[in-house]
């Protein structure tokens, strides 16, 4: 016994055996699906767009500090890598956002079919792209 | 026929369940993450906005942008709830995956002093730019 929850998997049959309970399939079993790529995504942006909070911190205070500072934050934000960054960070955004309000619906009870599953994570998909986009353009002609 | 090994267990079923699986405090962490989500909604579409607008602008821009009292409300608001709902994500998150205990406590713990502390940093920045400019 490697871990004190083993402790759990042991039952008894009903005429008296003990036995391990089953451990239910896991990932490396699944054919891999759009929804699971959509759901470990969901985490994957989340953490991504954490270290961008912190970015965003970062930039309030240089903008409530001095000159200086916001010049040197603006200075990464607007280099190459920060813009890839900020890119990425876009599309992040938009993901989470996306793969967030499915989520709310189904938290009240809409969409738990598998066609509308289906559905709804193309329809994320394609809303990351289409939202990611107008906000680079919008971004670009802004500049 | 052989006889596998028996064990007589001296408890009712109901007497094992009580006190395992929920911690009993996961709903108001679980709807905690929700609400806040969906607060978060309107906050950020209107954050991409305000961005788009401040893009390319000098400091002073952005310090009479956030001289705003609706502007600094709404940011407050934004950053108050946009790190307590990492805070509760990213809690999640190490639970999932840091099966040692130790580690997965220090991770917590560290965790949450980091995106705490920026998060007063942040707030403080607001109320700065909001008060003095």
């Amino acid at each position: 016994m490697t871990d004190v929850r083993e402790a759990l998997f042991i039952a008894r049959t009903t005429d008296g055996r003990t036995v391990r309970r089953p451990l239910s399939p896991h990932l490396q079993i699944y054919k891999p699906q759009m929804t699971m790529a959509l759901s470990i995504m969901h985490r994957i942006t989340g953490v991504a767009l954490a270290v961008g909070a912190l970015i965003l911190a970062s930039w309030l205070v240089a903008a409530a500090s001095s000159d200086a500072a916001f010049d040197t934050v603006s200075m990464l934000l607007h280099s190459w890598i920060g813009k890839l960054a900020l890119l990425g960070w876009t599309a992040a955004l938009w993901f989470h956002f996306s793969t967030g309000i499915r989520h709310l619906f189904w938290d009240v009870g809409h969409g738990f079919e598998l066609p509308q599953v289906q559905a709804s994570a193309r329809f994320v998909l394609i809303a990351t792209a289409v939202l990611t986009l107008v906000t680079w353009f919008a971004g670009l002609l802004a500049l | 026929m052989s006889k596998s090994p028996t064990q007589t267990i001296m408890r009712s079923g109901l007497g094992r369940a009580r006190g395992l699986g929920s911690a009993k405090t996961g709903a108001a962490h679980w709807f905690a993450e929700r609400a806040t989500g969906l607060a978060l909604v309107p906050l950020t579409l209107w954050f991409i906005y305000s961005v788009l607008s401040l893009l390319g602008a000098p400091r002073a821009a952005v310090v009479a942008w956030g001289g705003h009292t609706v502007n600094a409300t709404l940011l407050l608001a934004l950053v108050l709830i946009m790190f307590h709902h990492m805070s509760m994500g990213l809690q999640v998150v190490m639970e999932d995956y840091i099966h040692s205990e130790k580690r997965r406590l220090v991770s917590v713990l560290l965790m949450k002093a980091v995106v705490g502390l920026f998060g007063l940093a942040a707030t403080l920045a607001i109320i700065k730019l909001a008060l003095v400019g």
